[in-house]
């Protein structure tokens, strides 16, 4: 139902709409904290390492049936018959729903002109669009019935390859044509002045693969009926986008929908949007009355529940010979599937590096597949892929030092918002402390192995772009005995958000973490939260959960001040207890009168508005030492170093913990996965992990670091904290494909750097 | 089988390897051929395979009598019908780990192994780990070390590492790396799981915990 993810489009909106009423300012930055910034573990580990969190796919209700969904199994058809009778006789079976039956014709998929498709849709358009939907008592029944439903189609002609869908006799996945409205243009300054002042120019075209989320815990939402009121628990990361989903789509009132998601197994965006699983589990609930849940299979979520779409990228860069930068030419072309989505982002082209004269063509192209779906730095990856690989090639004929050639393009304010400044950037410091703590000087006078195993080091930058929707609300409650309750929206998608919301609270009130409760992710009992993707669950959530913090406390000290006869100005509260100026005794919270009779103290907090004509974005330096098997393509991964400017480190575990998973990503990227269609058939060659190959424990760099850098940023937010989930993946794999350049001396321009690649690129050099 | 069953008097004999394989399709032959699949017995090469048969099954130290179809995995049957939820389904064809308890103390997909061949075997959930409310020291050290992000792989990664700590109690970065390598973890959290691993390992060691 939602579209495309809009982050960057709303990033934009946001940066040009800051000048809202300052009704709710910032608190001052912390001077020093003692939780925050805490190697603090997981207060919702213990679950979670025993078995007893709950995840969607775990929940089982009394008399619950089990969902399946019957797909096309063709790139492009038309459902010319669908008999389900069979299928609805099989023992178990409870409901069935086809594209045939009225309910299936909810809009679903939008483009310009309205809705593209519906949630069952007889015309099909990729592999794996839905077509029918039954419930049974058991997951097995159910799929034993879905295998039963007999669908005769008409087969269409299709196109899987988006480079091949933009050419005039290319069949049309939809009647207006597969190229998505015109090319966007962006652009400043002039770029033949631009290329006319530079040196050295170099142009290249590159290409990313398609990559596919797999997440650990598939799809899954779980329905229930209670009259005309909806319950649904969904593997999630936003309660709130799912339930104004919902509303819409089943045309009920936002208070007649709860969605709830407790625990939820990874996302990394293919989570943000409503699925039609979720819509088909509602309405399969309703017709039979009973709780039905509706888990996607491993297959299915590689079929259909997004991707990041493949990028071909051309750019075309000067810079004159001291390593400035004069112009950027640069075109991106991706393909979304079947439905309209992002395809291509070209702000790092934009804004990463000081550039006057810049322009960025953008193009996206619909295919026979699965809609694309925001993945983590949605765009980001692809660009940095293409752009630091173009750097190097820059800083290789100027004969500088990639890191020093970087460094005399950092900017200080944003081009893509105006020229505002920075609240900070720690680029700079990302470059050199990275570089240093990597041992970058002495890694580059090193011998490069002589045998058929080589060694490289490479270094690529990035940044985030997405500086997050200012609208959260949290609440924090005192109880009596001095324990305290903390209440966002927000989804702990595995980031740790959570336990940073519980450090916050310890922060300001004092309280012990283990006497913190957290509630998250209901929308029927806690506060708004945007949906946690775009890097910014902490800088939205936890200067809300502050200031709730701060006015509980202000609340607590003037009702102490009252009681104890006192001026509240020479109260404070530390550990349990107010504490009184000139006064060596402090008086017990559990002794206060005033909140024994009350016995809770309830503080809301909201985020205050993003700071005034400025800028908060997090930068990010990652440098790799690869070793390359010349003889076989193996590429492996030795040493890593990975420097991040994410303003504040809120918690020492999760935040490293965030930055290797982040690089972890980035090595799929560059190096394994790839989502292959067959162009014969138009189907999905890699539905298994036996084939889609994500990083396992051996492509994991033996020696890592994570560097911080923190410049103290006092001006982004009352908490200090910019984005980091997304910006430390931005670089990874250009990185590593630098570093195998270094290695092997020829530059793979694909990605993933596959080991036939190596191989066959070597070949043509001896050749 | 179990005598247990024998005395029963159930008729059941299990399903093929073979005729299961080929249900399951490519990724579980090869899965299955690097040796996740049990032995089968002779009577349950017999294959039947539709009717439930009413097994047995010790689930951390702890004996279930209950009817089951042939087909049906151990990873069904201890989440769908014992309630060990702790064993997560991620793939359910032998990629991932996710389902990862241990069989006679050896680690196991548990969506690879049928329920009927468990018989007779001692089977453990990440639900065996803990005692009460007190966690077992692989727990601890996932909690320390934070070798985790969503949580969802970590009871598989979890059992996958007692499993490796038991086969070999001093094991080296890449022993741990090897060890560790048929679980997937997509959060990426595998930096912080070798050092919990290397923590129970050094643990134990100096005569700890365990
Ligand atoms: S669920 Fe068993 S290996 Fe993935
Ligand atoms: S912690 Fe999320 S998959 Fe491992």
């Amino acid at each position: 139902m939602t579209g495309p993810c809009s982050f960057m489009t709303q990033a934009i909106a946001t940066a040009a709409t800051t000048a809202t009423t300052r009704e709710n300012p910032a608190l001052p930055a912390w001077e020093k904290t003692n939780v925050v910034g805490a190697a603090v573990p997981r207060v919702d580990a213990h679950e979670r390492v025993s078995g007893t969190a709950v995840y969607t796919r775990d929940l089982a209700l009394p008399g619950m049936l089990h969902c399946a969904i019957v797909r096309s199994p063709h790139a492009h058809a038309r459902v010319k018959r669908i008999d389900a009778s069979r299928a609805l006789a099989m023992p178990g079976v409870h409901a069935v729903i086809t594209c045939d039956s009225p309910e299936a014709s909810i809009p679903w998929y939008f483009g310009a002109k309205g809705a593209l498709s519906r949630l069952l849709d007889p015309e099909c358009r990729y592999e794996g669009d839905e077509v029918a939907a039954l419930v049974a008592e058991t997951p097995l029944q159910a799929a034993d019935a879905a295998r039963a439903v007999v669908v005769e189609y008409e087969i269409l002609p299709f196109v899987v390859d988006y480079e091949r869908a933009l050419r005039p006799d290319a069949p049309k996945v939809h009647p207006f044509g597969n190229q998505l409205g015109e090319p966007r243009v962006t652009e400043r300054g002039d770029l033949a002045s631009g290329f006319a002042a530079a040196d050295v120019t170099v142009e290249r075209e590159f290409h990313t693969s398609c990559e596919l989320h797999t997440p650990m815990e598939t799809h899954c939402s779980v329905a229930q009926w209670d009259g005309g009121s909806l319950q649904v628990w969904d593997s999630t990361q936003g309660v709130y986008a799912i339930r104004r989903g919902l509303a819409q789509a089943l045309q009920l009132p936002l208070a007649s929908v709860r969605v709830s998601s407790r625990f939820m197994g990874g996302g990394f965006g293919s989570k943000l949007e409503l699925g039609k699983y979720t819509v088909l589990a509602a309405i399969l609930a309703r017709t039979t009355g009973r709780p039905v849940k509706a888990a996607l299979s491993r297959e299915e979520t590689m079929l259909c529940a997004g991707n990041r779409p493949a990028n071909t990228i051309s750019i075309k860069a000067g810079a004159r010979k001291d390593g400035k930068l004069t112009a950027f030419d640069a075109k991106l072309l991706g393909g979304v599937g079947a439905f309209p989505a992002a395809a291509t982002s070209g702000y790092l082209v934009l804004d990463l590096y000081t550039c006057a004269n810049v322009r960025v063509e953008e193009t996206a192209a619909l295919m026979n597949a699965g809609q694309a779906r925001a993945f983590r730095a949605p765009g980001f990856p692809q660009a940095a892929w293409a752009l630091e690989q173009v750097i190097d090639e820059l800083a290789e004929r100027l004969g500088l030092d990639p890191v020093a050639m970087r460094l005399k393009n950092v900017p200080t304010l944003s081009q893509m918002r105006a020229g505002q400044p920075y609240t900070s950037t720690g680029l700079a410091d990302c470059l050199k402390n990275g570089s240093a703590g990597f041992g970058w000087a002495a890694a580059r006078k090193r011998a490069r192995g002589r045998g058929h195993v080589r060694r490289g080091i490479g270094v690529a930058a990035g940044m985030w772009g997405y500086g997050g929707d200012p609208t959260a609300t949290a609440i924090v409650k005192l109880y009596a005995d001095g324990s305290a309750n903390v209440n966002s929206g927000a989804a702990d998608i595995g980031t740790g958000t959570r336990t940073i919301l519980a450090q916050v609270v310890a922060e300001e009130l004092g309280v012990p973490i283990a006497k913190i409760q957290v509630e998250m992710a209901d929308t029927a009992t806690t506060q708004f939260a945007p949906s946690s993707g775009g890097s910014q669950t902490v800088l939205v959530n936890m200067p809300a959960a502050r200031s709730a913090a701060v006015a509980v406390k202000n609340e607590l000290l003037s009702l102490a001040a009252a009681e104890l006869g006192k001026d509240v100005k020479d109260l404070s509260l530390r550990d349990g207890a107010i504490e009184i100026a000139g006064d060596a005794k402090s008086v017990p919270l559990a002794q206060l009168k005033s909140l024994a009779q009350r016995q809770q103290l309830v503080g809301v907090g909201k985020r205050e508005p993003h700071p005034e004509g400025k800028v908060a974005l997090p930068f990010a330096a990652h440098f790799a030492e690869v070793e390359v098997n010349t003889r076989t393509g193996a590429v492996k991964v030795v040493k890593y170093l990975a420097a991040q400017d994410s303003g504040r480190v809120m918690n020492a575990l999760t935040y490293e913990n965030q930055v290797l998973g982040g690089v972890t990503m980035g090595i799929g990227f560059g190096l394994t996965e790839r989502r292959m269609l067959d162009r014969n058939t138009g189907k999905l060659v890699t539905g298994a992990w036996h084939d889609y190959k994500i990083p396992t424990a051996l492509d994991f760099p033996a020696e890592f670091t994570c560097l911080p850098v923190d410049p103290r940023d006092a001006e982004c937010n009352s908490v200090g904290a910019k984005g980091l989930g997304e910006p430390a993946t931005v670089p990874a794999a250009a990185a590593i494909a630098n570093a195998v350049r270094d290695a092997i001396g020829v530059r793979i321009f694909d990605a993933p750097i596959t080991a036939n690649a190596i191989v066959t690129a070597l070949a043509r050099t001896r050749s | 089988m179990s005598d247990q069953c024998k005395k029963g008097g159930c008729d059941h004999s299990g399903v093929s390897r073979r005729g299961f394989l080929t249900t399951m399709g490519v990724g579980a032959v090869a899965a299955a051929a690097a040796g996740s699949a049990l032995p089968a017995t002779a009577e349950q090469q017999k294959a039947s395979a539709a009717e439930p048969m009413t097994i047995g099954l010790s689930v951390n130290g702890r004996k279930h009598r209950l009817a089951v179809e042939p087909r049906e995995t151990l990873l069904a049957v201890l989440r769908e019908r014992l309630g060990f939820v702790g064993t997560k389904p991620g793939c359910e064809r032998g990629e991932c780990g996710a389902c990862t308890v241990l069989v006679d103390g050896v680690t196991r997909y548990a969506c690879l192994t049928l329920a009927l061949e468990a018989e007779g075997h001692e089977i453990t959930t990440i639900e065996g780990l803990a005692r009460g409310e007190e966690l077992g020291d692989v727990q601890k050290a996932f909690v320390e070390e934070d070798a985790l992000q969503c949580g969802y792989c970590t009871p598989g990664q979890i059992m996958a590492a007692e499993g490796l700590l038991r086969a070999n109690p001093s094991p080296t970065l890449d022993d741990v790396r090897l060890g560790m390598s048929g679980n997937l973890c997509r959060c990426g959290a595998y930096g912080h799981i070798f050092k919990a691993v290397e923590r129970v390992a050094r643990a134990r060691r100096e005569g700890g915990a365990k």
